[in-house]
C-alpha cells in the first residue's frame, strides 16, 4: 500500500512537471540573506543568491576557483605592478536599462573605499590609490603598493559593479548586469529571479530561479523528499546523505570549499606561546577520527592553512601526524609533565560543537584538560575573535586564499612572526601565478612547522540535487550558487 | 465600572513602561555587537565604526532607549539592522501568517475538544471516557514538533498531498494559503485540543454535580438534556479562560512549528533576529507580544468585572 502510494505520488509529480516544461528551479538554502547588497555585509547568504546571477564584477570565479574575465574582457598590468588597465565589455546593460560604463566602475570602487563605507572586505582593496576613467570602455586602477592578489580580490562578491542611481535600493531591489534579474522577495520565505532577456553574454538556460530558505535540517530533508526543493547545494544534515545516495531520484554532490577548519590556539598566552606545547596539541589530534565522528566522513585532512584543491597546495599533514606518545614527551619537555587545563570555546556550527567533543577527548588522552564552553556566534565574535579571551577554539576560515591572516600579529590567534610577515609582503609584489605559488608554498611550510594552530580538515561541500539537474557547482571557490549554466536534462 | 476601568488602564500603562525598560536592558546587555555580526571576521575597525554610526549604535544606552520607546509611542518601531526595512512593516507581513495560523489551530482544537470533552463527561467512567483520558494524556505529553514531523512524513513525503512546508502567500488564493497552513495548524492544535478536552470534561463533571442540574433532572430532563441545556453553558467559563490563554500561547509559541514547516511567521522572524543580533527587531516584537498579553489580561479583567460586580469594588 505504502509503496503504491509513493509510486503514484512520484508518477503524478513527474507528469505534472513534464507538462510544465522544466525551465525553473527551486534552490534550498539554510540561511536567508539579511539583504541583497553583497558590497555592504559579510553574510555568505547574500552571495549565495546574487553572485554571478544578478551582479557581476570586473573578474569572476570559475567553478574551480580560477579567475576569469567578467565585465572586464581583458586587462594589462604595468611592469611595476602598480597599475592595471581594464578593457570593459561593450553592450552591457544594467537591469534598469542603464548602460554599463567605466564611470560605474569608478563609482563602485570610490564607494568601497570611502570613509563611511560599510564594505566588509574593504581591507582587500586598501592598496587601491585611484580609479581613473580613460574612456567609456577603459578604466585604470592604480595602486599605492603592489597587490599581487588584485585580480583575485576583484572577483569577490564585495567588488561587484553597481549602478550609482540604484545604490539606495540595492539592499531590497538589487540591480546588476547578470543573466538573472531580481523579481520578488517574500521575506522569511524566498527570493525569486527571472532570466534577463538583454544579457550581454550567453543567456541562462533557466527562465526562473527561486531560492527558498529552510533553516531546520529536518525540514530540509522533508522538503527535498517531498519535491518542494530541486537542489540544496549546501545540505545541512550530512547524516541523511547516505539515504539520498541510495535513492535514484537524487544525486549527492560532494565538493570542496574554501573552509579550512582549524583548532586555533592562543599564541599570545601561556602555555600556547611555547612551540612545544602547540606541537604537542597538534600531535594529540587524530584528524580522521574528527572527520568521521563530526562530519560523517566528509572532509579532507589538512596539515596547513591552505585549500587542497589549489594548485599551490603542499601536503604537510605528516608534520602533525597523530602521535599521542610524542605529544606527551613534548609536554614534558615544555614543563607540563602532568598536562594543563585550558578552555575550548566553541561557536554554534556542528563541525565545531561535534568536533570539539572529540578533540577534547583526544587532548585528555595526553593530559590536556580542555574545558568546553559553548558560545553563540555573536558571543564568539566578541569574546574569542575580538576579545582574544580563549585558550583553544574551533572555527572554519571560509575566506578564499586567506593565509595572510598568519602575517597579522593582531589576529585572534596572536601569532607574531617576522618571517611570515616578510613572506606575505613579498607575495604582494607578485602578480605572476607561478611566482606566487612558490611563496605560497613557503608560507604553508612556515606555519605548519611553527604549529601555529592545529590544522584539522578542509570543510566539504555536501549538496543534494534532483538527479536531472546539470551544471551546479560541486565546489565552492566562493560562497555562491552560480546558476548561469544550470539546466534540466531532457 | 468606569473608575475601575481607568484604574486597570493606568496599571496597564505602568506595566508596559516597566516591561519596555526590562526588555531593552535585557537585550542590550547580551554580548555581541550587531555590526561585528553583520560584517564578519575580515572587517576593519573603521568599517565597523562606520556601520555602528549608521545604525546609531555609537550612542549611549539612554538616548537609544528614549529613541526606541518614543518611536514606539508614535507607532514607529524603528528600522531593522539587518533587513534595513521598517520593523513595523516586517511585523505586519509576518502577522498575516502567524495570526491566521493561530486562529486556524484554535478553531481546530475547539472543534476537536468540545465533542470529545462532552462525550467523555457524558460517559464518565465508561470505556469511551477512559479511552479519551488515555489519548489526551498522550496528546499533552508529546511535543507538537514531533506531531509536525509525523504529519510531514505521512502527508507530504509519502502521500504527496501537501507541501512539506513553506507558504505561497495569500495572493496565491485563500485555498492555497489555508492548505499550506493545514499541517502546521493540526500539529499545533493536537496538544491544545487535548488540554482543552480535559478541561471541558472536568468542568462539565463539576457542573453536572451542581444542585441546579440535579433540580433539572428532578423536573424530568434526561441526562443528555440536562447536560445540553444547563451544564454546558456554565462549564464554558473555565474553558473560555483556557482558550484565551492558548491564543496568546499560539501566537508567540509557534516558533518551533514555524521552523519545522519553514513558514515565514513572527516566531521564525524573532528566532532569526536573535541569531543575527538584530536587536531592534527582537525588542520590538517582544514588546508587541507583551502588549498583546497585557491587553488580553486587561480585557479579561473587564469582562470578569462586567459579569461579577463584586470585583469592581475593592483593590
Amino acid at each position: 500500500m505504502h509503496r503504491m502510494l509513493t509510486a503514484a505520488a512520484t508518477l503524478s509529480l513527474a507528469l505534472g512537471s513534464a507538462a510544465a516544461a522544466q525551465t525553473s528551479i527551486t534552490i534550498g538554502m539554510q540561511l536567508e540573506p539579511p539583504h541583497l547588497d553583497p558590497t555592504s555585509a559579510a553574510a555568505a547568504a547574500i552571495d549565495e543568491v546574487v553572485y554571478a546571477n544578478v551582479y557581476e564584477g570586473l573578474t569572476r570565479f570559475g567553478p574551480d576557483g580560477s579567475i576569469h574575465p567578467g565585465l572586464a574582457e581583458s586587462w594589462e598590468i604595468a611592469d611595476d605592478g602598480l597599475s592595471y588597465t581594464f578593457t570593459l565589455r561593450p553592450g552591457v546593460l544594467f537591469h534598469d536599462g542603464a548602460t554599463f560604463t567605466a564611470d560605474d566602475v569608478a563609482f563602485t570602487f570610490e564607494r568601497i573605499l570611502a570613509d563611511e563605507s560599510t564594505n566588509a572586505q574593504k581591507a582587500l582593496y586598501s592598496a587601491i590609490d585611484s580609479v581613473n576613467v580613460i574612456d567609456d570602455r577603459t578604466v585604470e586602477i592604480t595602486l599605492e603598493r603592489p597587490n599581487g592578489a588584485l585580480l583575485f580580490n576583484l572577483a569577490w562578491g564585495d567588488a561587484v559593479i553597481i549602478d550609482p542611481s540604484d545604490v539606495e535600493t540595492l539592499q531590497t531591489k538589487p540591480v546588476g548586469t547578470g543573466p538573472f534579474m531580481f523579481s520578488d522577495w517574500v521575506q522569511g520565505d524566498r527570493v525569486e529571479l527571472v532570466r534577463n532577456p538583454d544579457y550581454w553574454g550567453e543567456p541562462a538556460p533557466l527562465e526562473r530561479a527561486t531560492f527558498k530558505f529552510i533553516s531546520d535540517p529536518t525540514a530540509a530533508f522533508a522538503a527535498m523528499m517531498a519535491g518542494d526543493i530541486d537542489a540544496f547545494p549546501v545540505y545541512p544534515a550530512p547524516e541523511n546523505l547516505a539515504q539520498f545516495e541510495s535513492d535514484p531520484r537524487f544525486r549527492v554532490l560532494v565538493g570542496s570549499t574554501e573552509g579550512e577548519t582549524i583548532l586555533s590556539m592562543n599564541n599570545g598566552v601561556e602555555p600556547f606561546n611555547d612551540i612545544r606545547v602547540r606541537q604537542a596539541v597538534a600531535h594529540a589530534i587524530d584528524r580522521q577520527a574528527v572527520i568521521d565522528g563530526a562530519m560523517f566522513g566528509y572532509g579532507t585532512p589538512i596539515g596547513t592553512h591552505f585549500a587542497p584543491h589549489h594548485p599551490a597546495y603542499v601536503d604537510l599533514t605528516g608534520l602533525s601526524a597523530h602521535d599521542p606518545e610524542r605529544a606527551k614527551e613534548l609536554l614534558a619537555e615544555a614543563g607540563y609533565p602532568d598536562g594543563f587545563t585550558t578552555t575550548l570555546k566553541l561557536p554554534p556550527p556542528s563541525y565545531a560543537r561535534r568536533g570539539g567533543e572529540i578533540i577534547a577527548a583526544q587532548l585528555r588522552a595526553v593530559g590536556i584538560e580542555a574545558e568546553i564552553v559553548n558560545l553563540e556566534w555573536a558571543q564568539w565574535l566578541e569574546e574569542v575573535f575580538r576579545g582574544k579571551d580563549f585558550g583553544l577554539t574551533i572555527v572554519s576560515h571560509t575566506e578564499p586564499l586567506d593565509i595572510g591572516i598568519y602575517a597579522r600579529p593582531d589576529y585572534y590567534f596572536q601569532y607574531d612572526d617576522p618571517v611570515m610577515q616578510a613572506l606575505n609582503t613579498g607575495l604582494e609584489f607578485m602578480a605572476n601565478p607561478e611566482d606566487r605559488n612558490v611563496v605560497l608554498g613557503a608560507m604553508q611550510d612556515r606555519i605548519a612547522r611553527q604549529y601555529v594552530v592545529g590544522f584539522l580538515f578542509q570543510l566539504a561541500k555536501t549538496g543534494v540535487a534532483n538527479a536531472r539537474i546539470e551544471g551546479l557547482w560541486e565546489n565552492s571557490p566562493t560562497q555562491a550558487n552560480d546558476l548561469t549554466q544550470v539546466r534540466w536534462a531532457e | 465600572m468606569l473608575r475601575y476601568a481607568i484604574r486597570r488602564f493606568l496599571s496597564l500603562l505602568l506595566s508596559l513602561g516597566v516591561a519596555s525598560v526590562v526588555i531593552f536592558l535585557a537585550i542590550e546587555v547580551v554580548p555581541g555587537d550587531p555590526a561585528a555580526v553583520m560584517l564578519g571576521v575580515n572587517a576593519a575597525e573603521d568599517t565597523l565604526a562606520a556601520l555602528r554610526a549608521e545604525l546609531g549604535l555609537d550612542q549611549g544606552l539612554l538616548p537609544r532607549y528614549l529613541d526606541w520607546a518614543g518611536g514606539m509611542l508614535r507607532g514607529d518601531f524603528g528600522v531593522s539592522y539587518t533587513y534595513r526595512t521598517p520593523v513595523a512593516e516586517m511585523v505586519a507581513d509576518r502577522l498575516w501568517i502567524s495570526l491566521p495560523l493561530a486562529l486556524y489551530a484554535l478553531t481546530l482544537s475547539t472543534l476537536i475538544a468540545f465533542p470529545v470533552g462532552i462525550l467523555a463527561a457524558a460517559r464518565r467512567g465508561g470505556a469511551a471516557d477512559l479511552g479519551i483520558i488515555g489519548v489526551t494524556q498522550i496528546g499533552i505529553a508529546v511535543p507538537n514538533f514531533w506531531f509536525a514531523m509525523i504529519l510531514v512524513a505521512i502527508f507530504a513525503i509519502n502521500l504527496g498531498w501537501f507541501s512539506a512546508g513553506g507558504f505561497p502567500g495569500w495572493e496565491g488564493g485563500l485555498l492555497a494559503g489555508l492548505k499550506a497552513l493545514t499541517l502546521p495548524a493540526i500539529a499545533l492544535a493536537l496538544p491544545q485540543a487535548s488540554i482543552l478536552a480535559r478541561v471541558m470534561r472536568s468542568a462539565l463533571i463539576d457542573t453536572l454535580g451542581e444542585d441546579f442540574v440535579r433540580t433539572a433532572r428532578a423536573k424530568g430532563l434526561s441526562p443528555g438534556q440536562a447536560l445540553r441545556r444547563h451544564a454546558l453553558r456554565n462549564a464554558l467559563i473555565p474553558v473560555l479562560t483556557i482558550l484565551g490563554l492558548q491564543f496568546s500561547f499560539l501566537l508567540a509559541g509557534a516558533i518551533i512549528i514555524e521552523n519545522v514547516f519553514f513558514l515565514p511567521g513572527l516566531g521564525r522572524m524573532v528566532f532569526q533576529a536573535i541569531a543575527q543580533r538584530d536587536l531592534i527587531v527582537v525588542e520590538s516584537v517582544v514588546m508587541l507580544l507583551v502588549f498583546a498579553v497585557i491587553l488580553v489580561t486587561f480585557l479579561v479583567d473587564l469582562a470578569y468585572a462586567w459579569v461579577d460586580p463584586r470585583l469592581r469594588g475593592g483593590r
